[in-house]
């Protein structure tokens, strides 16, 4: 009846069992495989690589089906796994301009060279459920354009050629990019950290705050200046070799967010960048990232903060949603040790009010 | 994938484990102080002790002997399951009595028996900073403790009194640990606290989500905050273990239905089993033998 400390461990098979159960679901239905997620349900394969920090579709699918399609469970498993890889070695930085374009807008020119190219993109489609979708009827092949000859030329190029924007970045060559999952984080951050925690932040957080600067909350005067998603090379340095060697490509999105900016005592009048990189194909994740990103330069160019967004404490220490989800989620086990101590104050405290309302009232009716 | 299942003893690799025990000799150094560690991905939820586990991860040898209690009882329920992750990823031997092990993880609860030297208390910690409450900032409170610049805890302390008549902190009470540093205890029961003073083991305190480590070393002065006219004093029961009988050790309080009925019983389970086995009867065992019998089981 009441000593219902016994028992725990059988308690928590039986709830791995039942987990087990409902994950599977109708067994008269076939399993899902992971080659299925991993090709129809990209996106969020994509998400919980980026996430998770780790580059690898089928493991990811393989979280996202153990985990019943709950993409920050699913983000929490991979993050575990790769937390026990070892690390090689940085790769060399990616090359984005060397980028097998998918997808390249551009909202700050009409056209430009290597054009607009629309790719795989929800923008204009109308949002309205097709019913064929509930048979599996036969698609058509995608219209291919021949490659073209040579590389993309990226729109902050363009812009740095006329000496309008800042320059990107301020990093020596040689600067050797930290790693937030091997170091503790300590603030204020260089920037490379700080890109680093935004793109394995939770995608609806920086959704927010990207959206609150636009709402007057930090105000950038952000113009999409460049989004591209495309496959890029993965290159490594090999000391013992004397040249870098190719790992194989990665399919990311990059956007490039070019920012009006008046100048200050720090800074000239110029635009200036914020940037978002992120694995797979996301746009709104690359894109709240390269304003949240802007938003949090703000001291770097001397203008006041304001706003959430341009805090970078209050941005960085919270946007991890494996962590979030932990610290929220950690209440429902049991407290009941502190809550017992809370009990016996509350009670106290009350007789303590009692005691002293009813002296009061002894007095009054006595004067 | 066959990779997947095979972890290192005691699942972190041991260039993690340096890393941690660099952060825990430095920690053990400087008394009270929070050492910055990069602490990693566990796969229990963050909140769930992946600072305690850690720390236990890394000091856990395969003589270790085990104990892991939460809310000061071996069975609750992450208690059983973070005792079962190190009987699987360590393969040690485990126990559930305090005397038995070198080893005891814990959430809450220090153990009523006092520990002797040699053995090591691995605390998990939610918020290590004690002056997170009173002032959000990492950058602002890693100042203060620079500067020893406490006077803020006083304050809130101050206006407790003020406005409630006493401290009214019942948990995570602040203490100065070697006269230097003001320390969370974690969130166990100010009752606990005086077990901290001198303690005769090693006391080590694990905050994974805040990556940090601190640590009380044997026989060093911990003091709870107080003031000359309203000295630190801990919860005290008017009723004894309604199992065990015990006095002065720390009861949880049971609701037996809904017409306010009640029990106390003891918080720490095995010092209740081991005074049960020693032939002490509570209340509630004397009454009502066969329902003692089921619960001593």
């Amino acid at each position: 009846m009441y000593v219902a400390v016994k028992g725990g461990e059988a308690a928590i098979n039986n709830a791995h069992r039942l987990l087990a159960d409902r994950r599977r679901g109708d067994r008269s239905l076939p399993s899902l495989t992971i080659e299925q997620i991993v090709e129809q349900l990209g996106l969020a394969v994509d998400r919980v690589m980026a996430e998770a920090s780790l580059y690898d579709p089928a493991l990811a699918a393989l979280a996202v089906r153990q985990s019943r399609g709950d993409m920050i469970e699913a983000i929490f498993l991979l993050r575990a796994y790769r937390t026990t890889l070892p690390r090689f070695g940085a790769s060399v930085p990616v090359d984005t301009a060397g980028m097998q374009v998918e997808r390249r807008v551009s909202a700050t020119y009409k056209d430009l060279p290597g054009g607009q190219l629309l790719g795989p993109t929800f923008d204009y489609t109308h949002r309205l459920l097709d019913p064929s979708l509930l048979e599996d009827l036969p698609v058509d092949e995608p219209a291919r354009r021949p490659a073209p000859d040579e590389d993309i030329m990226r729109v902050s190029d363009i812009l740095a050629h006329e000496g309008l924007i800042e320059s990107d970045g301020e990093f020596p060559d040689d600067h050797e990019a930290g790693d937030i999952t091997r170091e503790p984080m300590e603030f204020p951050m260089p920037r490379d950290l700080r890109l680093q925690a935004l793109a394995r932040g939770d995608e609806g957080f920086l959704l927010a705050l990207a959206y609150s600067t636009q709402r007057g909350f930090g105000r950038n005067h952000p113009f999409v200046g460049e989004i591209r998603i495309g496959e890029v090379e993965l290159e490594m340095d090999v000391p013992e070799m004397g040249f870098s060697v190719s790992l194989g490509r990665i399919k990311v999105t990059e956007c490039q967010m070019v920012n009006q900016f008046k100048g200050s005592a720090k800074a000239p009048p110029q635009f200036t960048r914020g940037y978002g990189l992120v694995f797979g194909q996301s746009e709104r994740k690359a894109m709240s990232m390269s304003l949240v990103d802007r938003a949090l330069r703000a001291e770097e160019l001397g203008e006041d903060i304001t706003a959430p967004a341009q805090d970078e404490e209050f941005v960085i220490s919270h946007s991890d949603n494996v962590q979030a989800t932990g610290f929220v989620e950690h209440l429902k086990l049991p407290h009941y040790v502190d809550f017992q101590a809370e009990l016996a104050l509350v009670r106290r405290m009350r007789a303590e009010i009692a005691t002293r309302n009813n002296d009061g009232g002894m007095q009054e009716a006595a004067e | 994938m066959t990779e997947l299942a095979s972890y290192n003893f005691a699942y972190l690799d041991e260039q993690t484990k340096r890393m941690i025990r660099r952060a825990i000799l430095k920690a053990i150094a400087i008394p009270g102080y929070q050492v910055p560690f990069a602490s990693r991905e566990m796969p229990m939820p963050y909140g769930w002790g992946t600072g305690g586990v850690q720390v236990t991860a890394s000091i856990i040898g395969p003589d270790d002997v085990l104990k892991v209690i939460d809310q000061g009882a071996d069975d609750t329920t992450n208690a059983v399951s973070i005792r079962a992750f190190f009987q699987k990823v360590a393969d040690v031997a485990v126990t559930t009595h305090t005397q038995d092990a070198t080893i005891i993880q814990t959430r809450h609860r220090i153990p009523e028996q006092t520990l002797r030297e040699g053995q090591v208390l691995v605390y998990q910690v939610p918020i290590p900073e004690p002056l997170r409450f009173l002032e959000p900032r990492e950058t602002e409170t890693r100042k203060m403790h620079a500067l020893e610049e406490y006077g803020l805890m006083h304050v809130k302390l101050y206006e407790d009194i003020a406005r409630h008549g006493r401290i009214s902190t019942t948990y995570a009470y602040p203490v100065k640990v070697a006269s230097r540093y003001v320390m969370d205890p974690s969130p166990t029961p100010k009752f606990d606290n005086p077990k901290m003073h001198m303690y005769e083991a090693l006391q080590l305190f694990g905050a994974g989500r805040e990556k940090r480590i601190y640590a009380v070393p044997p026989y060093t002065e911990v003091v709870s905050l107080d003031f000359e006219d309203h000295p630190f004093e801990i919860q005290t029961f008017s009723q004894n273990c309604a199992l065990c009988n015990a006095h002065g050790v720390y009861l949880d309080e049971v609701v037996l239905d809904d017409k306010g009925g009640r029990m106390f019983v003891c918080s720490d389970t095995d010092n209740c089993e081991d005074r049960r086995a020693h032939g002490h009867v509570g209340e509630m065992l004397a009454q009502d033998p066969p329902l003692g019998k089921e619960a001593a089981e």
